[in-house]
C-alpha cells in the first residue's frame, strides 16, 4: 500500500535539463486545421464524432418509428429498415464511441494526465485524424450511392452481407468495408502514439502505479484495439475479394437468389470468427476507457481515494487478457462443438469476477465519502447502475443453455444497449461535463445539465428495460414488422409505441447538452484552474485552457498517486499529484 | 383516417404502458416472462432462466442498496466527513472468490443440459430442414430414398396486410402455406443447413434453436408431447425479407401424423413412377396444361400471348418450335437478366417434359416432337 500512496518520493528536484523547444504554428490553418497539437486533435475527433453520432442517432429514430407504428410511414420500407439498422449499429460502435474514447479523450488526456507535453508522434497524430475523417466521409457517402449503404447488419455476416438479396450490395457493401480499413488505418498510427506515449513521455515520478485510471484504462483498450483491429482489417479485405474478385475465403458453394454461383469451398463461419475475435474485445476498447474515467470522476467529486486502485489497475489488465477467448460466444447457435460452448460460457462468465470486482470498489468508493452531487458526478453514479444492470443480463447470454431462447431477440439488443451503448455514453457525458471546464476555461450550466442528466437517464431505462421483456416473449431482432398472435402478446405492440415515444424524449433531450456547449463556451462560469479541486495533473496547468505544449517551461513531477483525498490532518482535503511532500500543509492544532 | 385514429389510440395506450408498466409488472410477469415451452428441454432452460434470474435479483437489490444509501447518507450537504480507507485484501479476496463461486455453481447445471441438447442419437425421425431467401424447405428422409419427400414452406401473409391495405389476420406474419408435421412423442431430429445465405431455424417452445449455414450441417432433436400447432421464426439476419419467413410445426398424434405420412410416401412413391414413365401426347397435354396454368400463365398468359415486351408470348416463339434441348434448357435455368426464372429445382423431370410438350403443342404451334421425362433427365444428367 504505501509506496503507491503517500510516501515521499525520492526524486530529487528536476535538473535544469534542457528541454527541447516544441515547434509552435503561426497560422490559423496551422493551429486549427492541419493541427498537431493533440488537444486540438483530440477537439477535431470528439466533433467528427459526435456529428456522425447524431446521424445514427436520427437513423435509430427511424427505426423506431417503424417499430412503434408500424408502416404508417411508408419512406421506411423492410430494405431501408434494415440499412437504418446496419449504419445505427456500425457508427454508434465504431465511428463514435472508438473515435471518442481514443481518439478524442485519449489525445486530450493522456499527454496531460501523464505530463508530457504533447503526443511522442504528434505529425503521425494529424494523420491519424485526417485518416478517420476519410473513414467517415466515405461511409456518409455510402447514403447517397446507387442502392444505398448496406443493410447487412453490423456484424456484416457473409454471405448475406455480399449476395443481391440484401439492401445496399451494390455499393454500400463496398464503401462500408473500405471506410472499415481506412478507420483502422487511421486508430492504428493513433494508438501506437497513445501507447508509445504512456510507455515513454511520462514525467518524473509518474511511475505506472500512479497513473489515473483514466490513462490505465484508455492505455489497456488502446492495446486491445491494436491487437483486434486487424482481424476485422483482414475480414473487410478478403471480403472485398470475394466480392470484386470472386474469391472464396467466405462464399461456400451456394445459391443466390435462385441462381448458382461460381463461389466454392469458403466458411462464412471462419467470418464470425474473425469478425468476433475482433468484436468482443471492441466491447472491452470500449468500456476500458469507460471504466478508468468514470473510476478518477467517482473518487474526486466523492473526495476520497478510490478503493483499492491495485486491483483495479489489475482487473483492467486482466479484463483485457480474457477479452480475447470468449469471442465464441456470440456464435452460439451457429453450430458448435458442445466442449467448445462450455469452455466459451466458462471464460465468459469468469470476465465477469474482475468486472464485479471494479463494481464493488466503485461502491466502496462512494461508501462514506462526501459525494458532491454536481453533475458529472450524476452521470459517472448513472453509469455504475446502468453497467450493473446490464452486466447482470449478460449472465443469462454468457450461459449456452439459457442464451439460447435469447439469442437474436430483443433481449440481446437490450442487453449490448446498456452494457455498451448508455453505459459508455453516460461516461461521455461525464467527461465532458468534468473537462469541458479545462477544455475551455468555462463551467457548463448545471441546471441544463440535470435536465439533461435526468431525461437521459430515465428515458433510456423507459427504453432499454422494456426491451428486456420483449426479448423474454421471443421477438427476434432485425425485423420490419412483428406478428399480433398467441405467440407474441397483444402488449408488446403497446410497449413497442411507448418504447418509440421514450426514445424522441431521450433524443429531445439531448439538445439541452448540445445548447450547452454552445451557450456555455461564451457565456458560461468561468472556471479556474481547477474548479473541483481534483489531484491530477490536468488540473495543475499554468493556463486554462492548456496552452500547447501543455505544461510551462518546467515539466511537473510527481510525488504521488492521484488520489489523495482526505489526507489525514492535511488542511486541505485534496492534495495535486505534483505537490512534493515538504509542502502539504498540515492542520497544526489537531 | 382509420389509420390516424388507431395511430392515436396507439399512442394513447403506448403512454399508458409506459406509466403503469411498474406497477403491472407483479401482474403481467408470467405473460412477460420466457416461455416455459413444452419440451424436456425447454423447461429444463425455463429453470435454469429462473435461478439466473434470482441470483441476478439478489446482486442487485444489494449492490444498489448500499449506493442508494451512501448516496443519500453520504451526499455534502449533509457534511459528512469522508473517510480515507482505500484497501482492504481480506474483502476484495472474499468478493473474487463469492462470485467465482457462484458463476461455477450456475455452470454446472448449465452443462448438463447442454449436453443433453446435443444428444440427437436415436431418433425415430430425420428431417432436413433446408433455408432459402425467404423460405423453408422440408424434406422427410428415409432410408429408402424413393419415399423421401418435401415441401417447401412459405410465409402465407399477403403483403398488402403488412402495409396496412388489409386488416391483420389472425396469425399475422406467423402462417405458412405447408405446415412442418411432426409426431408427438418421437424424437425427432432436425438437421439443419441452407442452400444460400446464414438463416436460423428457431421454435420457442420446443427451446430449440440454431443457424442454417450454407456448407455446413447443424442437427437438433427435439421429443414434443403435447399435440399443437406451434410457431417460429428465422433469427439471423438472411436480407431483406428476413422477417417473413416464419415456421408453423404441427405437432399430430402418433397414428394421425403415420397416416399423413403413409400418403405423402405413396404420393411420392407415384411422383418418382411418373418420371419413370413413357407418356402419351394426350398425358402429356393434359398434365402439361395443368403445370402451365400454375406456373407459366401469370406472364406468358393462358392465351400464349404473353405481354410483349416483359413477357414474350409463347405462340409461334422461335424458341417454342425450335430447338427442344435450347427449349427445355431455357426452362431449367431462366434467362439470367429477365423476368424468366429457373424452373429446374421446383419442377421435377415429369412436370418439366409434359410443360415444354404443352408449349410446344398448344395454342398454334405444332412442332411434331415428343418430350418424355427421361429425354429431361438425359439432358441435365450431368448436372
Amino acid at each position: 500500500m504505501s509506496d503507491v500512496a503517500h510516501d515521499a518520493s525520492e526524486f530529487a528536484p528536476p535538473a535544469e535539463l534542457e528541454e527541447m523547444e516544441l515547434y509552435h504554428p503561426k497560422t490559423w490553418i496551422g493551429k486549427y486545421v492541419w493541427s498537431q497539437d493533440a488537444k486540438t486533435i483530440a477537439i477535431q475527433y470528439a466533433i467528427t464524432a459526435i456529428a456522425i453520432g447524431l446521424v445514427a442517432l436520427v437513423l435509430s429514430l427511424l427505426m423506431r418509428l417503424q417499430l412503434g407504428f408500424p408502416n404508417t410511414f411508408s419512406l421506411i420500407d423492410p430494405s431501408n429498415y434494415l440499412q437504418f439498422v446496419t449504419m445505427h449499429g456500425m457508427i454508434m460502435v465504431i465511428y463514435l464511441l472508438t473515435a471518442l474514447f481514443l481518439g478524442g479523450f485519449g489525445n486530450y488526456l493522456i499527454p496531460l494526465m501523464v505530463g508530457a507535453r504533447d503526443m511522442v508522434f504528434p505529425y503521425l497524430n494529424m494523420i491519424s485524424y485526417w485518416v478517420y475523417l476519410a473513414a467517415v466521409l466515405i461511409l456518409v457517402a455510402s447514403f447517397f450511392v446507387a442502392g444505398g449503404p448496406t443493410g447487412a447488419g453490423w456484424t456484416l455476416y457473409p454471405p448475406q452481407s455480399i449476395s443481391p438479396g440484401t439492401p445496399g450490395t451494390d455499393w454500400g457493401i463496398i464503401l462500408m468495408l473500405v471506410s472499415l480499413a481506412l478507420f483502422i488505418v487511421g486508430f492504428t498510427m493513433g494508438g501506437l502514439n497513445y501507447v508509445v506515449t504512456v510507455l515513454q513521455a511520462r514525467t518524473r515520478g509518474m511511475s505506472l502505479m500512479r497513473m489515473p485510471l483514466t490513462v490505465w484504462g484508455i492505455f489497456i483498450a488502446t492495446i486491445l484495439a491494436l491487437l483486434a483491429f486487424p482481424a476485422l482489417f483482414v475480414s473487410a479485405i478478403m471480403m472485398l475479394l470475394d466480392l470484386l474478385l470472386g474469391t472464396s475465403f467466405f462464399m461456400p458453394a451456394m445459391v443466390s437468389l435462385g441462381d448458382q454461383t461460381a463461389y466454392d469451398g469458403g466458411s462464412p463461419i471462419l467470418f464470425q470468427h474473425l469478425f468476433w475475435f475482433f468484436g468482443h474485445p471492441e466491447v472491452y476498447i470500449v468500456a476500458l476507457p469507460a471504466f478508468g474515467i468514470v473510476s478518477d470522476i467517482l473518487s474526486t467529486h466523492a473526495r476520497k481515494a478510490i478503493f483499492g486502485y491495485r486491483m483495479m489497475v489489475w482487473a483492467i489488465v486482466a479484463i483485457g487478457g480474457l477479452s480475447f477467448i470468449v469471442w465464441a460466444h456470440h456464435m452460439y447457435v451457429s453450430g458448435m462443438n458442445p466442449l467448445f460452448g462450455f469452455f466459451f460460457a466458462t471464460t465468459t462468465l469468469i470476465i465477469a469476477v474482475p468486472t464485479a470486482i471494479k463494481v464493488y470498489n466503485w461502491v466502496l468508493t462512494l461508501w462514506q465519502g462526501n459525494i458532491r452531487m454536481n453533475v458529472p458526478m450524476m452521470f459517472a453514479i448513472g453509469f455504475v447502475f446502468t453497467f450493473i444492470n446490464g452486466g447482470l443480463t449478460g449472465l443469462f447470454l454468457g450461459n449456452v443453455t439459457v442464451d439460447l431462447p435469447l439469442s437474436d431477440t430483443y433481449f440481446v439488443i437490450a442487453h449490448f444497449h446498456m452494457v455498451m451503448g448508455v453505459s459508455p455514453i453516460l461516461v461521455v457525458y461525464a467527461a465532458i461535463y468534468h473537462w469541458y471546464p479545462k477544455i475551455t476555461g468555462r463551467m457548463l450550466n448545471d441546471t441544463l445539465g440535470k435536465i439533461h442528466f435526468w431525461m437521459t437517464l430515465l428515458g433510456t431505462y423507459s427504453i432499454y428495460y422494456p426491451m428486456h421483456y420483449l426479448g423474454l416473449e421471443g421477438l427476434p431482432r432485425r425485423y420490419f414488422a412483428y406478428g399480433d398472435t398467441a405467440f407474441i402478446s397483444e402488449s408488446s405492440q403497446d410497449l413497442n409505441a411507448a418504447i418509440t415515444i421514450a426514445a424522441f424524449v431521450v433524443a429531445f433531450a439531448q439538445l439541452f447538452f448540445l445548447y450547452n456547449l454552445v451557450r456555455s463556451l461564451r457565456k458560461g462560469e468561468p472556471a479556474g484552474d481547477n474548479p473541483w479541486e481534483a489531484t491530477t495533473l490536468e488540473w495543475q496547468t499554468e493556463h486554462t485552457p492548456p496552452q500547447h505544449g501543455n505544461f510551462s517551461k518546467e515539466l511537473p513531477v510527481v510525488y504521488r498517486w492521484a488520489y489523495d483525498y482526505g489526507l489525514p490532518g492535511a488542511k486541505d482535503d485534496f492534495i495535486p499529484q505534483n505537490v512534493p511532500p515538504s509542502n502539504v500543509v498540515y492542520e497544526t492544532d489537531k | 383516417m382509420k389509420n390516424n385514429m388507431q395511430n392515436k389510440s396507439h399512442s394513447i395506450r403506448a403512454m399508458l404502458a409506459l406509466l403503469t408498466l411498474p406497477l403491472l409488472q407483479p401482474v403481467m410477469a408470467d405473460e412477460l416472462n420466457l416461455r416455459q415451452g413444452v419440451t424436456e428441454i425447454s423447461h429444463a432452460i425455463y429453470d435454469l432462466h429462473q435461478i439466473i434470474l434470482w441470483v441476478c435479483v439478489v446482486i442487485g437489490v444489494l449492490v444498489f442498496a448500499v449506493m442508494a444509501y451512501s448516496i443519500f447518507a453520504h451526499r455534502k450537504s449533509r457534511g459528512f466527513v469522508p473517510a480515507t480507507f482505500h484497501e482492504n485484501l481480506k474483502i476484495e479476496f472474499v468478493w473474487t472468490i463469492v462470485p467465482m463461486l457462484i458463476l461455477i455453481g450456475l455452470a454446472i447445471p448449465s452443462t448438463a443440459t447442454l449436453i443433453d441438447m446435443y444428444d440427437t442419437g436415436g431418433e425415430d425421425l430425420n428431417i432436413e430442414v433446408r433455408a432459402y431467401q425467404w423460405k423453408w424447405q422440408y424434406k422427410y428422409l428415409d432410408e429408402d430414398l424413393n419415399s423421401s419427400f418435401s415441401f417447401f414452406s412459405s410465409m402465407s401473409t399477403p403483403k398488402d396486410q403488412i402495409y396496412n391495405k388489409q386488416v391483420k389476420g389472425e396469425n399475422y406474419l406467423l402462417e405458412v402455406d405447408n405446415v412442418l408435421k411432426i409426431p408427438v412423442n418421437r424424437k425427432v431430429r432436425f438437421l439443419i443447413t441452407s442452400d444460400d445465405v446464414i438463416h436460423a431455424w428457431w421454435v420457442p417452445d420446443f427451446g430449440i434453436k440454431r443457424d442454417a449455414v450454407p456448407g455446413m450441417l447443424n442437427d437438433l432433436w427435439t421429443i414434443v408431447k403435447e399435440p399443437g400447432i406451434y410457431r417460429g421464426q428465422c433469427t439471423e439476419l438472411c436480407g431483406k425479407d428476413h422477417g417473413f419467413m416464419p415456421i408453423v410445426v404441427e405437432a399430430l398424434p402418433e397414428a394421425e401424423f403415420d397416416a399423413w405420412h403413409l400418403e405423402r410416401v405413396s404420393l411420392e412413391a407415384g411422383r418418382v413412377e411418373a418420371l419413370n414413365s413413357t407418356f402419351t401426347e394426350e398425358e402429356l397435354m393434359a398434365k402439361g396444361e395443368e403445370v402451365y396454368v400454375t406456373f407459366c400463365a401469370s406472364c406468358h398468359q393462358v392465351s400464349g400471348k404473353g405481354i410483349p415486351p416483359v413477357f414474350p408470348g409463347l405462340d409461334k416463339s422461335a424458341i417454342a418450335v425450335g430447338d427442344r434441348d435450347e427449349h427445355l434448357r431455357i426452362v431449367y435455368e431462366g434467362v439470367p437478366g429477365t423476368a424468366m426464372a429457373a424452373f429446374g429445382k421446383q419442377l421435377d423431370a415429369a412436370q418439366l417434359a409434359a410443360v415444354v410438350h404443352y408449349e410446344r403443342h398448344a395454342w398454334s404451334n405444332n412442332s411434331g416432337d415428343i418430350t418424355q421425362p427421361k429425354d429431361v433427365i438425359n439432358l441435365f444428367s450431368a448436372q
